[in-house]
């Protein structure tokens, strides 16, 4: 068994530090060595978007990645999109809506959007439909999701 | 309520649980679709560090399944592997990757045999039948026979006929949250499972009987769970595999399924060939139907009994069908298990016979709609099967569809490769017959309890799998006692602590639970009211329930709190609790499978949907549909919109690609990438339109959203093709070579269709 070295990274805004060994997968990192478990397992393939954190700002399949490619970078992740004392418009934009059933999907679509929001502050609806069509939600069939989101981009929660 | 946590990865799914000590369990799944297991070397593996069991099936070898008439399913496989995928052994080892080593060393001998993937082979004795109770040597699982009325003379008096040959791909429910569960056997005697269910009641059984424990002694607990659609409505045997290594190991293990393996553990809907023939006199009445339906139901038998009847009689409304023949096969295959799925049973048939009236209405000059209104199933009536129908707004469903789709400039008038159809439905609002009848009890029960704090806990084993139940109990609780929404707090499912209800299939959860959450709410309010009367000096009977306050009626000044209430109500009591529960009146006649769709209600649907064809590539989309639903009052307006677009999203994917794809016994596509979900750009517009009258039974007159919506979805496509194209699609999914064979088989016909 290898040693592990020590990934140094950015993580939610604050530095990070941890001990990482050769081919761990960054999703495995997150909710089982730093027990961020937001951001969820769906897959393992890249086939559904459920573990998508942002990566300098990208969305981008936590699955896929080797932790190790993220040293020096940043990595937000659900909770990092969170605000400390309540909901981001995005967020308060599916609640009302009824962007959410079960869930699961949701925070791979709330990172992914929140990135989208950031580009792209008044996408139209392509734009968000391409934005998001990484991301399976089995639920909703996505049409609340898609009505947050121009929600979320109007300001209106 | 849930939503805050949803949104910022806070609700706790059952993989997110970490228990101190944990093992990973992982399952040796067959290679063979079918072979008889003659020895399991478990020897390396157990010498492996770091595995801490292995285990066979014959150490657990009493069989269970969700109906306990065919309990044919063991949790490991004891005699034979039954199609590739078969769970054949497991392991419990510290880590992941030592569990799959451990799962490497196994030495498996077997000797293969016949495998069955058609099941048009299986109706007659063959070589090896896959279960010793397929009939007669055969491996038909269950066998249907119905006939009401006289059929033949139906036919021989009818007007017009016609028949449909439907063949339908099996499709899955592809759920985000792959199956999962965790087991903590504790030094206590006490077992404790938590795990990704629809039906932690039916999980609880099973658990007990295999595992030779009371059930006092198995806790089980349902943390949230991302989605089910029928796909975790039954006890599976990576439950009761998990719960056992735990009792092996005497710590606890975690089994989460791989995404492939959710393909492999499957009990989706069936793949059905039907048959359909459908008779009607000169104006369009209908005089009856025929029908023949074969379902692949794979290794096990899951819900398939009630499949098998599903797939005949749910074609009894939302019409009056005065003679009606059928005849069900469900036939095993060295294949997956097929199981229940969103709109189970309702759902192949319903495209057929939706076809087939199209076909009539072609035929006898009527309207696609005319010929549906002069069909329709009045309110307070009964079916020739006796299936007790009482509110139905089908008839406004069609109205409002008709006038909001702008039907009538459009069907037949669009260019060619655009096209209008109809397609309609209905759909039972909770099963009438229990699966178990021993011991009697109510199929929903609620929980009360509030304290000095003011908070209401509400205690159910009612299974919110991401459909919004919680919510909706919460609300009927705070609507009866005129309560905020906040101070009524659904706690999570847990046996020790969760009065039975029997969890979220056959749409039954609104309709019963919401009607047992009503009847514990207003036993609490009768104590509260009586505190407050006590208070006031008043006769309870002119009281009322305000917000959050009780007072006179006509006097709203002559009033107390309802914590004052609450206070004065728990004097000499303590914490006040209440209970109330459902169980839904007798119905149904008295012929064998009769309570088959059987339901104190049923929603119904008439949906139109607009398609727009390319012919050259003979892709296709669908940019609205318009949905006239009838779920009585819809009580949670943004949940049931919720649902029908779920539901037009699941159809459409069945119409247009979804497709458990094999050769042979051998699943070719078991990844999200290969079995084809639509993608959002591919989302219609949908234009809810919800009708309904109060239903007289449902709590506050609703009637369930959850699987009716589903189903008008898939024939209002394949009507619309119809429209578009002049072609008859009578096989699923339509995916765009079928088209393009469709097209070029209508002009090798000589039959133009608008010109084209």
């Amino acid at each position: 068994m290898s040693s592990p070295d020590l990934l140094r990274f950015r993580l939610n805004g604050q530095p990070a530090e941890v001990a990482c060994e050769s081919p761990r997968v960054l999703l495995d990192l997150l909710r089982e060595d730093l027990n961020l478990t937001g951001t969820k397992r769906g897959c393992d393939l890249g086939t559904c978007g459920c573990c998508a954190v942002l990566v300098d700002g990208r969305p981008t399949l936590s699955c896929l990645t080797l932790a190790r490619l993220v040293e020096g970078h940043d990595v937000t992740t659900i909770e990092g999109v969170t605000p400390p004392n309540g909901l981001s418009p995005v967020q308060r934009a599916f609640v009302e809506r009824g962007a959410t059933q079960c869930g699961f999907c949701t925070p791979g679509f709330i990172v992914t959007a929140t990135a989208l929001l950031r580009d792209v502050p008044h996408p139209s609806r392509e734009e968000i439909e391409r934005a998001i069509s990484g991301n399976l939600c089995r639920c909703t069939g996505s049409r609340k999701i898609v009505e947050a989101i121009e929600a979320a981009a109007r300001g209106v929660p | 309520m849930e939503g805050p946590l949803k949104v910022t990865g806070r609700a706790e799914y059952t993989d997110d649980i970490q228990r101190p000590g944990m093992l990973v369990g992982r399952l040796l799944r067959s290679p063979w679709p079918h072979a008889r297991l003659k020895s399991i070397d478990t020897s390396a593996a157990r010498a492996l560090p770091g595995v801490f069991a292995v285990l066979t099936g014959e150490k657990y070898p009493t069989p269970f399944g969700v109906l306990p008439i065919t309990h044919d399913e063991t949790a490991i496989a004891v005699d034979k592997a039954r199609y590739i995928g078969d769970i054949i052994a497991a392991v419990a080892a510290s880590d992941e990757r030592t569990a799959e080593q451990a799962i490497a060393l196994l030495r498996v001998e077997a000797e293969p045999l016949p495998d069955y993937s058609d099941p048009r082979t299986g109706v007659t004795p063959v070589a090896e039948p896959i279960h010793a109770r397929g009939l007669l040597g055969s491996n038909i699982q269950k066998e249907v026979v119905q006939h009401f009325g006289n059929v033949d003379a139906a036919f021989a008096r009818a007007a017009h006929s016609v028949r449909v040959r439907g063949n339908f791909a099996g499709v899955t429910h592809a759920f985000t949250e792959p199956l999962a569960t965790i087991a903590e056997a504790t030094p206590d005697g006490r077992l404790t499972v938590w795990s990704a269910t629809q039906v932690p009641h039916y999980l609880h059984r099973a658990l007990s009987e295999v595992l030779g424990l009371p059930m006092h002694r198995i806790r089980v607990i349902k943390p949230e769970v991302g989605g089910g659609f029928g796909g975790k409505s039954d006890p599976l045997p990576h439950e009761i595999v998990c719960a056992a290594l735990s009792l092996e190991t005497g710590r606890p293990v975690k089994i989460l399924l791989d995404r492939e393996d959710v393909f492999y553990t499957n009990h989706g809907r069936h793949p059905t060939q039907n048959d359909v023939r459908i008779a009607v006199d000169e104006t369009g009445q209908i005089l009856g139907y025929d029908i023949d339906a074969l379902l692949d139901g794979g290794a096990w038998s899951s819900f398939g009994t009630v499949t098998t009847y599903y797939n005949g009689v749910l074609a009894m409304g939302p019409y009056r069908v005065p003679n009606f023949r059928y005849r069900g096969r469900r036939v095993y295959t060295t294949k997956p298990p097929s199981g229940a799925m969103r709109a189970h049973g309702g759902t192949n048939i319903r495209y057929s016979v939706e076809v087939a009236l199209d076909m009539l209405a072609e035929k006898t000059g009527l309207d696609p709609f005319d010929l549906r209104s002069r069909n329709a199933l009045p309110p307070n009536s009964k079916t020739v099967n006796e299936f007790r129908i009482t509110s139905t707004s089908f008839l406004k469903c069609l109205a409002v569809a008709r006038e909001k789709s702008g039907w009538d400039a459009k069907f037949g008038q669009l260019p060619y490769g655009h096209g209008v159809g109809l397609g309609c439905g209905f759909y039972i609002s909770g099963s009438n017959s229990p699966i178990h009848f021993t011991p009697k009890m109510p199929q929903s029960t609620v929980h009360l309890k509030v304290d000095m704090d003011g908070g209401i806990a509400v205690h159910s084993m009612q299974a919110d799998i991401g459909q919004g139940s919680n919510t909706l109990l919460a609300a009927i609780v705070a609507e009866v006692l005129g309560v905020d929404l906040d101070r009524v707090h659904v706690q999570r499912v847990d046996s020790d602590v969760s009065p039975i209800d029997l969890g979220s299939y056959s749409s039954r959860v609104t309709f019963m639970m919401g009607n047992a959450a009503r009847a514990a709410a207003e036993e609490l309010r009768g104590k509260l009211v009586a505190a407050a009367a006590a208070l006031l000096g008043r006769n309870p009977e002119l009281l009322e329930v305000a917000h959050e306050r009780i007072q006179e009626r006509g006097h709203p000044e002559v009033g107390v709190t309802f914590l004052e209430a609450l206070h004065r109500a728990m004097e000499t009591s303590g914490a006040l609790t209440a209970s109330g529960s459902y169980n839904s009146p007798s119905m149904g006649g008295s012929f064998k499978g009769a309570r088959a769709g059987t339901a104190p209600a049923y929603s119904f649907a008439a949906y139109v949907a607009e398609v727009v064809v390319d012919d050259d590539t003979g892709e296709y989309r669908v940019p609205k549909v318009w949905a006239a639903f009838d779920c009585g009052r819809p009580l949670n307006r943004l949940a049931v919109e919720g649902q029908i677009e779920g539901s037009i999203h699941m159809g459409l994917g069945q119409v247009m690609g979804e497709s458990m794809n094999y050769r042979g016994s051998r699943l070719f596509n078991p990844s999200l990438l290969e079995y084809k979900i639509p993608m959002p750009q591919q989302m219609p517009e949908v234009e809810i339109l919800l009708v309904g009258d109060d239903d007289p039974e449902g709590p506050f007159g609703a009637k369930e959203a959850g699987e009716g919506p589903l189903i008008a979805t898939l024939p209002a496509v394949g009507n619309a093709l119809y429209d578009a194209l002049g072609v008859r699609f009578t096989d699923l999914p339509i995916t765009p070579d079928k088209v393009l064979k469709g097209i070029d088989q209508r002009r090798s016909e000589g039959r133009p269709w608008k010109g084209r």
